[in-house]
């Protein structure tokens, strides 16, 4: 083990390792709230939308997120839509998961019965105090597991974007090869990714027993 | 029409060279997902199993495989690996070996939970009719289980097959990595080669993924009551 390399080489990696966690965290977000969107569309039955919805979220679901970046990146430009690597790297991994966390959500509100609905409005509840006090603390009980493996999915996901030219820790690993100490470079790529990782996968344990309790155990 | 897809298709042996590549992918994927079957139930089983060592050892095993990014395993057994061992491991043999590690453990899981839903009077009921233990888990357990198991199966085999183009970057020719060479080649006359080449790869994982995707919802929605 050579210290002299891995201290040489930390800023790197925790520049690289910003770069991971900053992309995925707006990916993330914005996976979040696109997955509220379509869910809510599919819950309300908004017409026509609905449909296109569903179009999303098949698509989303059945093509790895690679080939998108690869089309993002590399076939946009060519129709004369020039986009740089982190806004590729944004749309894709919402792209995908957007259309993932609309599953998660739509699973959580079919959870509910309709009786819930029913019992709420006949006991003179607003549509949205009904959204806001009955509704969502269930369906948010069972769909917060799904949206946390969902975000560390997405997070992990996040390792091809040096595809997109993005000097993230698979490039910075890759490109230290050639440096001659591929023991404490991948050391450190393993290291830098269990510091990213291990307190969001902790993070969505602690939230799913919090929902649990607001959800009744449901 | 120089910008057409035809022209890059019809190129050369543009068309048979993508079929090779997306015949690599196929096989990488059957490999896999077969190999990740066979070997996750009997660890899926040990896992339930009531010996704490056992099912403890096997359950660090699942968390350290899904704790990394699938991307990092591939990288580090492709460069590491063939270094310790001293034999040149091919991408190919690295690849499978990655990806069954991981749906072993992904399908151990999914076994460990579908066994453990059966509930235990199930089997004593059984027993008490006066089925034999072994006709009690041929005939009672069995059948449950796997309709539990089923779409998590089929699910589990369309997030390894969305996981295949990771191999492009220990430079397998699949199918990405022959996308790649044929656009940087007819990119230079063709101003849409990207387009239509990666296009097209988009559609092809799609036309693959979508109706195993739909096998696994008609048979959860078929299995529910």
């Amino acid at each position: 083990m050579d210290l002299s390399f891995i201290i040489k080489w930390l800023p790197l990696f925790g520049a690289a390792a910003w770069l991971t966690v900053s992309l995925a965290f707006v990916g993330v977000v914005v996976s979040v709230a696109l997955g509220f969107l379509c869910a809510g569309i599919k819950y309300y039955r908004i017409p026509v939308l609905r449909e296109l919805v569903s179009v999303y979220v098949e698509v989303g679901r059945n093509t790895p997120l690679m080939i998108q970046l690869f089309f993002l990146y590399f076939g946009l430009p060519r129709l004369g839509i020039l986009l740089e690597g982190r806004t590729c790297a944004i749309v894709g991994l919402s792209f995908i998961g957007g259309a993932y966390m609309a599953e998660a959500i739509r699973g959580g509100l079919s959870a509910v019965g309709k009786n819930q609905t029913e019992s709420g409005l006949s006991l003179g509840l607003s549509r949205l105090q009904l959204l806001r006090h009955v509704i969502m603390p269930q369906a948010m009980a069972v769909a917060l597991p799904v949206i946390g493996a969902t975000a560390i999915f997405l997070l992990k996901e996040t390792s091809v974007f040096s595809i997109v030219a993005l000097p993230d820790l698979m490039y910075l690993a890759k490109d230290l090869l050639k440096e001659g100490h591929s023991a404490e470079s991948n050391m450190m790529l393993v290291v830098a990714y269990l510091v990213i990782i291990l307190p969001v996968s902790l993070f969505f344990a602690f939230l799913e027993r919090r929902a649990r309790h607001a959800g009744f155990g449901a | 029409m120089p910008d057409s897809a035809l022209s890059v298709f019809m190129a050369g042996r543009n068309m048979a060279r993508l079929m090779e590549g997306l015949w690599i992918t196929v096989w990488i994927s059957l490999a896999s997902v077969g190999l990740s079957v066979v070997l996750g139930i009997p660890a899926g089983l040990l896992m339930s199993s009531k010996k704490k060592i056992v099912s403890g050892i096997l359950r660090i095993y699942l968390e350290v495989i899904r704790v990394m990014p699938i991307l990092v395993l591939l990288f580090l057994f492709y460069y590491s690996l063939s270094k310790v061992s001293g034999i040149n491991l091919s991408a190919y043999f690295v690849s499978v070996l990655v990806f069954t590690l991981w749906g072993t453990a992904e399908m151990a899981d999914l076994v460990r939970a579908a066994v453990t839903s059966i509930p235990v009077h199930q089997r004593e009921s059984a027993r008490a009719l006066g089925l034999s233990e072994l006709r009690a888990n041929l005939l009672v357990i069995v059948p449950q289980a796997v309709r539990r198991l089923l779409p998590g199966v089929i699910n589990l085999t369309t997030r390894m097959i969305k996981t295949t183009p990771f191999v492009f970057f220990i430079n397998h020719p699949d199918l990405m990595k022959v996308g790649q060479q044929i656009v940087e080649v007819a990119g230079m006359r063709n101003h849409l080669a990207s387009v239509w080449v990666y296009g097209f790869i988009f559609l092809v994982y799609f036309l693959i993924c979508w109706p195993i995707s739909l096998l696994s919802r008609w048979l959860e929605g078929r299995w529910k009551s």
